[in-house]
């Protein structure tokens, strides 16, 4: 199974726990499965359109899954995926 | 409600009031029940934004994964970013409540020629609006002066 390792943003919508074991073969599998067992993450790691919004970034191991295939990205076993809040923020140009 | 120790915030004043560009760190500490929270330790973090870093701020993935070790190393919690608005009030930016996360507190400090002028805090609601939290300034004999002490909804 591949850790998930959960930012304390989001641990709220698991119980707390800050890493969760799933059994996915991608990314996409991956978050199904997360947000069947944790409905309230849906609107965290979907946007409208059903894409990771812009201001999460998932890293599978250390790689960036929009340097791979994105949602189709595969998850190896014993591979650690860790969802990552972008930071950001600012005033207006 | 945020308590802060004098030295937490003179330490935020000092990374941020003579920086040119938006700065911006990771707040940690405990949360007690209720959602008082004592923030005990900062992290200043580079600022990567590509467009404008005097108007924006962005964190690098690597700072963030950082302040979580940090965290977990320290027996603390991460509870929260600070950043400066340069010549801008301390109320969050539409562009701030977009990239919001929730739980987390969002400490804005307005600097006004290299003077902070403001500080406020806040966090995302459940419909993705941001609220105010109050600050207050814990004093050396472990009092508590009311900095900020009201509540507000903002878009």
């Amino acid at each position: 199974m591949a850790t998930v390792i959960i930012p304390t943003p989001l641990r709220k919508f698991t119980n707390n726990s800050s890493r969760l074991h799933v059994q996915a073969n991608t990314i996409w599998d991956m978050i199904q499965k997360l947000i069947t067992q944790f409905p309230d993450l849906r609107k965290h790691l979907l946007d409208a359109n059903g894409r990771v919004p812009s201001f999460i970034n998932i890293f599978v191991n250390d790689d960036d899954i929009r340097n791979l295939q994105r949602e189709q990205t595969v998850v190896m076993e014993n591979a650690t995926v860790s969802i990552v809040p972008a930071i950001a923020g600012g005033v207006p140009l | 409600m945020l308590l802060l120790y004098p030295i937490i915030v003179s330490q935020i004043k000092g990374a941020i009031q003579f920086c040119d560009e938006e700065c911006c760190g990771f707040l940690f500490g405990l949360e007690e029940e209720g959602k008082v929270r004592t923030i005990t330790a900062t992290m200043s973090a580079k600022n990567v934004s590509a467009v404008n870093k005097r108007k924006t701020f962005e964190i690098s993935p690597e700072d963030y994964i950082d302040a979580e070790s940090f965290a977990l190393q320290n027996k603390l919690k991460l509870l929260g970013v600070y950043h400066s608005h340069i010549d801008y009030p301390a109320t969050p930016s539409e562009y701030d409540r977009v990239a919001a996360q929730p739980y987390f507190s969002y400490l804005i400090l307005s600097v006004v020629e290299n003077q902070v002028e403001a500080m406020r805090s806040w966090t995302l609601n459940d419909d993705f609006k941001f609220e105010e939290e109050s600050i207050s300034i814990i004093n050396i004999n472990q009092q508590i002066n009311g900095y900020s002490n009201h509540s507000n909804s903002a878009a």
